[in-house]
């Protein structure tokens, strides 16, 4: 076991944890923010992404140790006041389902915007293609990305 | 323990309910949970098995709060489907509520309390749409009076609108809040002088109405199966017996235990070959302070497994063994005229093999549970379960404690699709909160979930269909076998039960004089479970594309075609010619009878909408399909299309749908976008494979479901307008796609599909 000093949500915290505990089980047991999920343990299925440094990030297969003073961002973090442009799109297209992918989907395409404001549709699906949604609700996250990219 | 389930059993019809007061007892009780103010319970009454009148008290809640809250308790699950939003919706919409000022409450798993709550069979909204209006109605009269009573105006005039009473002459209103007091002294308005609302007076139902969730889901403040943290809690991941059946012979924990974090190994003894369908399979489960020791520490177990029976088994091997018994005389399941006799006639026969694989679940949220075992002998858990009631009454029975003392939380669900009907993890979760006395949450992994599911079935089909001289099909045999269902709890259950065969094989509605549908043995070798639309998957695959070939042959459209053969307007019930009951999804078949009208309706319907004819005089390639479960009539087409590097393009999807009073149009909509998408993932991608009785699928890489780039791009769904009971729509686009989209690839390619998945197939 390891002390680390991680920056989450722009707050320092300190852990106890294995050097192999992934970031995903740091922040869900350790830190106790929920909205990161668990979805296949190999980041082929993108529920546990995150942002650290601002680059979406497989939290799931990401080793605590490897994080360093990077700065991590997770669903909570995203906004102060939940009203990110992505998450007005959401509401607006009522894209969940069940709801469960969605923080990943929506940290993917955070992401995705801050590097390339206006994408492409085939941009967008070459973007989003590491984020799986069971329900099916991939039409409408590609209608809320383009429409929070014409606004933003 | 079968469950009640719709394709299983007839469903009880929940037809009538009772609007009432609450005692004092009991509204303190219900007081204690949801806090104050007007309270109205519901009953709805319930046919019991010999026709008696059952009375669940009270199924429902309504509460009205002197700050003008209204409180609508949700005992349905919320998978995704949007009913957690759309039966409460309803309920404010009769009532006249403030959308916006309505709080939903979800409703522990209870059957005396709320009646059925398994969430399943795409039946919510048929069962309770009525119900849920009614109290509504009867919440809207009470008020109603109250504001007459206090104003000493005729009750006539009033209405309810966005939480007020209204006085429309006069001018006055008032809001509900402030009746509160007055509503208590009122006594509950007989049935007979209710007043519903016409449908156009409603200005939710009928609407675009967004889930209650959103914002929560959006900002990361849902709370799914695994999200719950109680003081003292261990997490536990269970090592399950590789093939079912298998056995511990000897374990050795002792590198386990050396993992910083793992605390305990505890064995769970399974159930034996036919492991049933709430029970947890043979295992060791890690316990530790956290997920990741629990996780390592299971990689470290050492265990020598007795694999039992099922270590030699191959399904490539039963499927070949499947087909080979469709050439045989089968179990008779439907019969109508002599098929033998239309054989001996002459004419062309058409005479194809269909197979299609195991299909897993894979909902997002892999199976979660928590559990908290008390000092007083009492367990609370905190589930994504769809059947709360079947969870509740599994842990009892396998804690041997009496149902009252099992308390059966309903979390949201991470997707469900019939996986999370079956209790084994939270029955898992329960006996380890016993065993080490603290609470446990237990957390299955991605390769948990696709080695120990409850599988859909593999499946062969042989049908032979004979025209006469002048191209009339004039005779059709059907032949089904899969494992079925009832093989997961009994070894004697070969064959599909009446229930799975009117998915879709034995409700064959053409116009055909003569059928004869039979079916096969299997056995389960494996769990095989409920999968979104369940048989109708494969049965849809195998008839709509064999039509489509027909029609080709008979250079006719496809769509006339089927049209044609639904004959002329008829309502069927397949009475005299079913060898066996037919469930027709709980429904009596008078109220529900098979309507080829309705299902005439949504072919041209869909055809008018997708430009058929238009856009193939463009070029375009369509491929066209239509079948009915659930009760809901739908007709798909599919376009398809290779872009420039020679991958699969689903440029558009259209969809029309006959699901009776269209309730939350928006839900519906996103029903059959999702549907047309987990089709897409059923017919291009998804297999799952048995070798030596283990699945070779471990996680995204192997069991593959679509991404955004192979997803249809645009999917349109016209809901035809009707004034029908209505019916659920969380099954039924699934069915007619796989069809839709293998009869458009056929004019692509030129190749007949007769095999799912078809993506190696493509190229």
């Amino acid at each position: 076991m390891e002390k680390y000093r991680l920056s989450v949500n722009g707050k320092m915290q300190e852990v106890t944890a294995p050097a192999d505990m992934p970031l995903l089980w740091v922040i869900r047991d350790l830190l106790s923010l929920k909205g990161t999920k668990f979805g296949c343990g190999q980041a082929l299925c993108g529920a546990c992404t995150v942002h650290v440094d601002g680059v979406a990030t497989r939290s799931c297969s990401l080793p605590v140790s490897a994080v360093g003073d990077r700065a991590v961002t997770t669903i909570e973090g995203l906004s102060p006041t939940g009203d990110h442009p992505l998450q007005q799109a959401w509401e607006a297209h009522v894209v969940p389902q069940c709801g469960y992918c969605q923080s990943g989907q929506l940290m993917n395409a955070a992401a995705l915007l801050a590097e390339n404001p206006r994408p492409s549709e085939s941009e967008i699906e070459a973007a989003m293609a590491g984020n799986l949604c069971r329900c099916g609700t991939y039409n409408r996250i590609k209608d809320a990305i383009l429409t929070a990219s014409s606004q933003s | 323990m079968i469950p009640k389930l719709p394709f299983f059993s007839k469903k009880e019809p929940i037809d009538k309910s009772r609007v009432y007061l609450p005692d004092r007892r009991e509204f303190l009780k219900i007081s204690s949970l949801i806090g104050g103010g007007f309270l109205l319970g519901v009953n709805f009454q319930c046919a019991g098995p010999k026709g008696e009148t059952r009375t669940f008290a009270p199924n429902a809640y309504l509460r009205i709060a002197s700050d003008n809250t209204v409180t609508i308790i949700a005992h349905r699950s919320e998978m995704g489907t949007g009913i957690r939003t759309t039966l409460p919706m309803v309920l404010a919409d009769e009532l006249g509520a403030d959308w916006k000022a309505v709080r939903i409450e979800q409703a522990v798993g209870d059957e005396a309390t709320y009646g059925d709550q398994n969430t399943d069979g795409s039946y919510s909204i048929r069962m309770f749409f009525e119900p849920m209006r009614r109290a509504g109605a009867t919440a809207r009269h009470m008020l109603r009076q109250a504001a007459a009573e206090q104003w000493d105006l005729d009750v006539s005039g009033c209405d309810t609108r966005d939480g007020m009473v209204i006085h429309e002459s006069s001018g006055q209103q008032i809001p509900f809040g402030d009746l509160v007091e007055r509503l208590q002294q009122l006594s509950i308005p007989e049935e007979e002088s209710l007043t519903l609302r016409s449908l156009s007076d409603y200005t939710l139902v009928g609407k675009d109405v967004p889930i209650y969730d959103i914002q929560e889901i959006t900002q990361g403040k849902a709370r799914f199966g695994a999200d719950l943290d109680l003081p003292g809690q261990q997490i536990a991941v269970i090592l399950r017996s590789p093939v079912v059946g298998a056995t511990i012979r000897s374990y050795n924990e002792e590198k386990a235990l050396q993992v910083p974090g793992v605390t305990q190994v505890i064995k769970i003894a399974g159930n034996g070959l036919h492991p049933g369908l709430n029970k947890p399979l043979e295992g060791l489960a890690v316990l530790a302070d956290h997920t990741w020791a629990a996780m390592k520490g299971r990689e470290a177990l050492e265990v020598d497994w007795d694999l039992g029976d099922n270590w030699d088994y191959q399904c490539a091997t039963q499927m070949e063994a499947m087909i080979a018994s469709t050439q045989q005389e089968g179990r008779l399941r439907r019969e109508k005229g002599s098929v033998k006799t239309a054989f001996a006639g002459g004419g062309k026969a058409f005479e194809n093999t269909y197979r299609a694989p195991y299909y897993a679940h894979a909902t997002i949220e892999p199976p979660a549970a928590l559990a908290d075992y008390k000092d007083d002998g009492s367990i609370v858990i905190w589930a994504p379960t769809q059947h709360p009631q079947w969870a509740r009454d599994s842990v009892a029975e396998a804690l041997d404690m009496d149902v009252s003392r099992v308390t059966v939380h309903v979390t949201l669900l991470g997707g469900g699709f019939g996986r999370k009907s079956k209790p084994d993890f939270v029955v898992e979760a329960a006996l380890l909160s016993k065993a080490i006395q603290k609470p446990v949450r237990v957390q299955w992994t991605r390769e948990d979930d696709l080695h120990h599911d409850f599988y859909h079935s593999h499946s062969a089909q042989r049908i032979k269909a004979q025209l006469d001289g002048s191209g009339k099909l004039v005779a059709w045999n059907h032949h089904t076998v899969f494992p079925a269902i009832g093989g997961t709890s009994n070894a004697e259950e070969l064959h599909p039960s009446d229930g799975e065969m009117g998915l879709g094989c034995t409700d064959f509605p053409y116009d055909v004089p003569n059928i004869r549908i039979e079916s096969h043995e299997a056995r389960a070798h494996t769990r095989v479970g409920w999968l979104r639309s369940v048989s109708n998957i494969h049965h849809a695959f195998a008839i709509c594309t064999m039509l489509d070939e027909i029609a080709e042959d008979q250079r006719m459209d496809p769509v006339d075609y089927v049209l044609s053969l639904l004959g002329e307007d008829r309502k069927l019930s397949f009475a005299e010619e079913m060898k066996g009951s037919y469930p027709n999804y709980g429904e009596a078949i008078e109220e529900y009878p098979w309507d080829t009208a309705r299902m005439k309706a949504v072919i041209r319907r869909v055809a008018a909408e997708a430009g058929w004819e238009e856009a193939i005089n463009q070029g375009k390639t369509l491929g066209f399909a239509a079948h009915k479960s659930f009760l809901t009539y739908v007709a798909c087409i599919v376009e398809v299309a290779e872009d420039a590097s020679g991958n699969l393009i689903i440029p558009e999807v259209h969809y029309a749908v006959d699901c009776g009073i269209p309730v939350n149009t928006d839900r519906i909509r996103s029903q059959f976008e999702g549907g047309a998408q987990f089709a897409t993932s059923l017919a291009l991608s998804s297999a799952i494979r048995f070798e030596n009785g283990q699945v070779i699928q471990n996680n995204f890489d192997g069991y593959q479901i679509i991404r955004m780039p192979e997803a249809p791009k645009k999917i349109y769904t016209h809901i035809i307008e009707s004034t029908e009971k209505p019916t659920g729509v969380g099954e039924p686009p699934v069915p007619p796609f796989i069809p839709a989209l293998c009869n458009a690839l056929y004019k692509l390619k030129g190749k007949r599909i007769y095999e799912l998945p078809i993506k190696e197939g493509f190229a």
